[in-house]
């Protein structure tokens, strides 16, 4: 295999970044945001001049290197990217500067008062925005990863800084919550480490680089077996209902910023594996639970919405929109079309950087009104228009509004389904009328209607605090009428992923007979 | 078809100008608030004027079906869409009913809102409004379309709340947008079926399956249409999706106008005469459509006799027009024409009484109770005289607009032939009718009979910025019509769109003896209306001992009533429901098997205090101990 160093410079430049400011001494606090920005911003241009030098009609995994790491077991450091694995990887380098942004000020009492959520009492603004970047180590190293083992690690490291993050930083109900989240996580990666080392065996090939797994897990039980280690690990991190319920306290209980990331990228990485993992590893335990995999998405798409419309707590009321949306991915996956598989990794970026959106500015708005209640707010709007109208942008493109990205991910994978499974895909649609209510109900109470006295002294979204979201709500637009750059990212990757189950697309029924209709 | 050339080949900045104003005016903030209404009104005057330029372009070549393709849009295996337009005579002459009345009602809001503080932001909708509804109506694929489709939901959504201040106004907004929805499930689903059966979503890859040489089923054909008329339904206010229309008279007056005349609720019929070779396909989706069309044209009217508010005559009075449109474009292949020309006609005299309506409240303080309204036909002679070209054309006075275009109809529904044509005929003939008495109402109390104002209104002619439009929309009321189909007119230009127009080889009912039968029920409806309102002092009250009908029509027949018990509440109680079972249910076993696991919920809520490592290690040894058997099953 040829060697790259681009990919390992490019997870390595927030670890480093993490290491600097985890040493810099107590008390600088204006330095360690600053060095952070800059770290995550390094990351951002290198991950974009990486995605530019992306063949897309190239090998299926690009920049690959491999190193042993521990050869008695054939465990190597091997990094490599797909389509899939690439755009995942751009969107959480767009989401932490972004984060970081808009949580500059947003533990540190002194810089500013109005923004300081209630959490921090010793924890600093330091530790946080390096538990941020040690994070972002992580998250790239999950998606980069092509050694099934290094993936495992990575993906349970993840847990430790998020855990500190929800923890130390978190609201009132925080350690309940980072309690139940690293359970919900740890028993699915334990069921998931068993997987991994059941592989192994099974195979026989004493490798765990996924390139030459593919194809060679014995089929039968062992492989509904080891599918259900990686899947229930992959369901409760997405996450899929009924393995849903640590999410909302999670998402609500975090900062928003780390809510951003839990749910932006962190839940993504349920899904990712889902589609790199349970799909290749296990073609023939795909299709055989396919059919429940589809039906819990479906259930998930109406009852989180159903959940969702009656929240008052804006973070919960957000955490279960995702739920929601994490149906639909699971549809767009298990469905095994091109446009499902294509629409699904698309819905993935999409639903990072809109909920990512939404998240921090909740998080701007519950740190000017101190509470997660809806209904101590009211007539927001005309006080602060700016954040009313980015908020309003970035609710709408979670309702997948026409002619935003999400409306593209989200028609791909509705059509998709639709042409393997008519009947779900068409209850499935119906969700968009509960995530119009569930948005706008949301807007209108928090933004509309009569102007709460407490409201009034409300201050509007300050040029940092604009740059922080306002790049994420124009890559949805932009996307929106210009996803073909995506597309052909994300497209070829699909598609060699549903060779791997050995899927085909339908074919149109009356299609054949009239030359030239597919225009 | 062929590629578009010359000035054709700019017609992608009939979308994008007008989105790229909006997207100034409410990205710059206050910065433009001391121009922001000269530029967004003078967007859709230029965009007239090009198009006017871009019709006469496409008028003078024999193949008046122009492709313009501009980018691939969603290329995903055999998933491919394209942003393309298609300038063909059924888009342009909605190209230039949108641009043209548009512009017209653009003008008159600079008046109209002159001393509103929030001017700038609402003509960032408005151009929005315009983008979309270009988009909509130029777009060459279904799912093209269907972004216009839900731009103009989002610009109605927020042109009708507008003063997102007072909750009814933010209800209303969130009203029309979630009916929009229920009608863009439909729309969603007619686009998988076309993709699912032909594996296109363009229009001249669909229509290719229609018609000759066509392999399309007509159970295909039945499916598309229904969804597309579900679609249609929630876009146009028909029902049973039409009580969100009503509530939009929240947003400022203009935006009546431009929803109700111009863009928005003409989209439904818009999408049924565009779809036309698969409504052609399917006389029982035809069919569906006349009931849809003639059921609401009926409850338009009905509702429109029980209101007190002016704006909401007029808003059921737009119910009932589209219900007779979609009517029209139900009756199938011939009468598609007929319905468009209702459509046009409809936009100059509905935005004629609409403007003036606003002209009314804006000299009332704001005020739209017709109770106190009355005489003011002295001190408005200009706004009285649009209003009465409007009122004129609507009931179909000989040779004004509605007599040309809506008696088309009525005759086209009797020449369907068989008991379901009387049917229909009869009722478009009793709607008609009941237009006059509504009209005849809402003209007497508010412009006629005795003053019944509150004290402290003053009210005075509007300035000429919003007279000016207004008298262009009288004119176009009292003449529009007769030029819209003199010398067969726009009937024979849309047939490269919508097949050619049919006339009834022999009519059911002979043409003078049904025109002499119509002109008859309208003057009962004037006559009726006259002896109930015009004779008799009107009360500034509402009476309260009325008959069933009128208690009815106030309350918009209960459809509001119906939503909220069946649909509204049922759905609070469920949605509080699933809350609590997810809630105690779904997390109360996971954390109760947690806890049994360590030993009571004490135990668990000691561990949730920081006993994370005893927890993880037990865990750790679980798996272990899995991972030991899993061994030892494997080396037996």
């Amino acid at each position: 295999m040829t060697h790259s160093y681009a990919l390992l410079a490019l997870v390595l430049i927030p670890l480093v970044g993490s290491l600097i400011v985890f040493a810099l001494p107590r008390g600088q606090a204006a330095a360690a945001k600053q060095v952070s920005l800059v770290f995550s911003l390094a990351a951002l241009v290198y991950a974009i001049v990486l995605a530019a030098r992306f063949k897309t009609g190239g090998p299926r995994f690009q920049y690959g290197t491999s190193w042993t790491w521990i050869r008695d077991f054939g465990v190597h450091i091997a990094l490599g990217v797909d389509g899939i694995a690439l755009v995942l990887l751009l969107m959480s380098a767009v989401l932490v500067p972004a984060v970081m942004l808009a949580s500059w000020n947003a533990l540190d009492s002194r810089a500013g008062a109005e923004e300081a959520v209630e959490a921090p009492r010793r924890r600093s603004a330091k530790t946080f925005f390096a538990l941020l970047l040690l994070l972002e180590f992580f998250m790239l190293g999950v998606f980069t990863a092509t050694d099934v083992f290094l993936f495992y690690v990575f993906f349970e490291a993840m847990l430790v800084p998020m855990y500190f993050i929800i923890g130390s930083f978190g609201g009132p109900r925080r350690q309940y919550a980072a309690m139940k989240f690293f359970l919900y996580s740890l028993v699915g990666g334990l069921l998931m480490l068993a997987s991994v080392i059941g592989l192994y065996v099974t195979t026989g090939s004493r490798t765990f680089a996924i390139t030459q797994l593919i194809g060679h897990v014995p089929g039968g039980a062992t492989q509904k077996w080891l599918f259900l280690g990686f899947f229930i690990a992959f369901a409760i991190k997405a996450p899929l209902v009924p393995f849903h319920t640590w999410l909302p306290d999670a998402g609500a209980e975090a900062p928003a910023g780390g809510a951003a990331l839990l749910v932006g990228v962190l839940d993504k990485v349920g899904t990712f594996g889902f589609i790199r993992y349970c799909l290749p590893l296990f073609p023939q335990a795909s299709r055989y639970f396919a059919p429940l995999v589809l039906i819990l998405s479906v259930i998930g798409i109406l009852y989180a919405a159903f959940l969702a419309i009656g929240q008052r707590d804006m973070k919960r009321l957000v955490a279960y929109t995702s739920v929601a949306h994490f149906g639909f991915i699971g549809l767009g996956i298990f469905a095994f079309t091109t446009q499902g598989g294509t629409g699904a990794v698309l819905y993935m970026v999409n639903h990072g950087l809109s909920t990512g959106a939404l998240f921090l500015l909740l998080g701007l708005l519950i740190a000017r009104g101190k509470s997660r209640n809806v209904n101590d707010y009211g007539g927001t709007a005309k006080v602060t228009p700016v954040l009313a109208g980015l908020f309003l942008m970035a609710g709408l493109s979670s309702l997948a509004l026409p002619g935003m990205s999400t409306f593209v991910s989200e028609f791909l994978v509705l059509v998709g389904a639709f042409t393997r499974h008519k009947a779900l895909a068409i209850i499935a649609t119906t969700g968009i009328i509960l995530a119009a209510i569930y948005v706008l109900y949301l807007y209108q109470r928090a933004f509309q209607g009569t102007v709460r006295e407490r409201v009034t002294k409300f201050r509007d979204l300050n040029p940092r605090e604009v740059l922080a979201v306002a790049p994420l709500i124009a890559l949805i637009l932009f996307f929106g009428i210009y996803p073909k750059p995506l597309l052909n990212i994300i497209n070829p990757a699909v598609k060699a992923t549903l060779s791997d189950v050995h899927q085909q697309d339908p074919i149109p029924p009356l299609n054949a007979t009239v030359a030239g209709g597919s225009k | 078809m062929i590629t578009a050339h010359g000035i054709q080949s700019y017609a992608w900045l009939l979308v994008a100008i007008p989105a790229a104003s909006a997207l100034i005016l409410l990205t710059l903030g206050r910065a433009a608030d001391k121009w922001g209404h000269l530029l967004g009104a003078l967007v859709p005057v230029g965009l007239f004027v090009y198009a006017v330029f871009l019709f006469f372009s496409v008028k003078g070549q024999s193949n008046r079906k122009v492709d313009l393709h501009m980018f691939s849009w969603i290329p995903v295996a055999r998933f491919r869409v394209d942003a393309g337009l298609l300038l063909d005579p059924l888009a342009l002459v909605f190209v230039l009913l949108i641009t043209g009345v548009g512009s017209l009602i653009h003008i008159y809001a600079v008046g109209y809102m002159a001393h509103d503080p929030g001017r700038r932001r609402f003509f960032g909708y408005f151009n929005l409004f315009v983008a979309a509804m270009l988009l909509l109506v130029l777009a060459d694929n279904y799912l093209a379309v269907y972004v216009g489709w839900e731009g103009v939901g989002l610009a109605s959504y927020l042109l009708i709340g507008y003063y997102y201040t007072r909750p009814s106004a933010a209800t209303a907004g969130n009203k029309a947008f979630f009916a929009n929805r229920v009608g863009d499930v439909g729309l969603s689903i007619a686009i998988m079926l076309m993709f699912a059966y032909f594996g296109t979503t363009s229009f001249a890859g669909v229509f290719g399956h229609f018609g000759h040489g066509g392999n399309a089923t007509t159970g295909v054909a039945t499916a598309i249409a229904l969804m597309l008329l579900l679609g249609a339904c929630g876009k146009s206010g028909q029902f049973p999706l039409q009580t969100w229309l009503p509530d939009a008279m929240e947003g400022p007056t203009p935006v009546s106008a431009l929803i109700h005349a111009a863009t928005m609720v003409t989209a439904g019929v818009y999408l049924i005469a565009r779809s036309a070779p698969v409504f052609d396909a399917t006389s029982a989706a035809r069919t569906v459509v006349t009931i849809v069309g003639a059921i609401t044209l009926l409850y338009g009217c009905i509702n429109g006799a029980g209101q007190d508010d002016l704006k909401r005559v007029l808003a059921n009075s737009t119910v009932s027009q589209i219900g007779y449109m979609f009517l029209a474009v139900g009756l199938g292949p011939g009468v598609y024409a007929i319905g468009i020309v209702h459509l046009l006609g409809h936009g100059f005299f509905k935005a004629a009484l609409f403007l003036s309506a606003g002209s009314v409240m804006h000299a009332m303080n704001d005020r739209i109770d017709m109770r106190r309204f009355g005489g003011l036909w002295r001190v408005m002679p200009i706004t009285f005289f649009v209003f009465v070209c409007g009122y004129l054309a609507i009931i179909g006075f000989p040779f004004a607009t509605g007599f040309w275009t809506k008696d088309k109809i009525i005759e086209a529904a009797f020449d369907k032939g068989g008991t379901s044509g009387y049917l229909l005929g009869i009722i478009a003939l009793v709607g008609a009718g009941l237009t006059a008495f509504y009209m005849t109402r809402a003209l007497v109390m508010t412009f006629l009979g005795k003053r019944r104002w509150e004290p402290d209104v003053h009210p005075h002619e509007c300035g000429p910025v919003m007279w000016l439009p207004m008298a262009v929309l009288a004119v176009l009321s009292l003449v529009g019509g007769w030029l819209l189909i003199f010398g067969g007119g726009v009937q024979e230009w849309l047939t490269p769109s919508v097949g050619p127009s049919v006339e009834a080889g022999v009519h059911t009912v002979s043409k003078p003896v049904l025109t002499a039968i119509t002109l008859v029920v309208v003057a009962l409806g004037i006559a009726g209306a006259w002896v109930a309102f015009g004779t008799r002092t009107i009360p500034e009250e509402q009476p309260q001992n009325v008959t069933v009908v009128t208690r009815a029509s106030r309350r918009n027949l209960y459809a509001d009533a119906f939503n909220e018990a069946v649909l509204m509440r049922p759905g609070q109680w469920f949605s509080r429901a699933l809350v609590f079972f997810d809630n105690r249910g779904v997390d109360g076993v996971v954390n109760g098997l947690s806890a049994s696991f360590g030993g009571g919920s004490s135990r668990f809520r000691r561990l949730q205090s920081g006993f994370v490592r005893s927890y993880a290690l037990s865990m750790l040894g679980g798996t272990v101990a899995v991972i030991a058997v899993l061994l030892a099953v494997r080396f037996q």
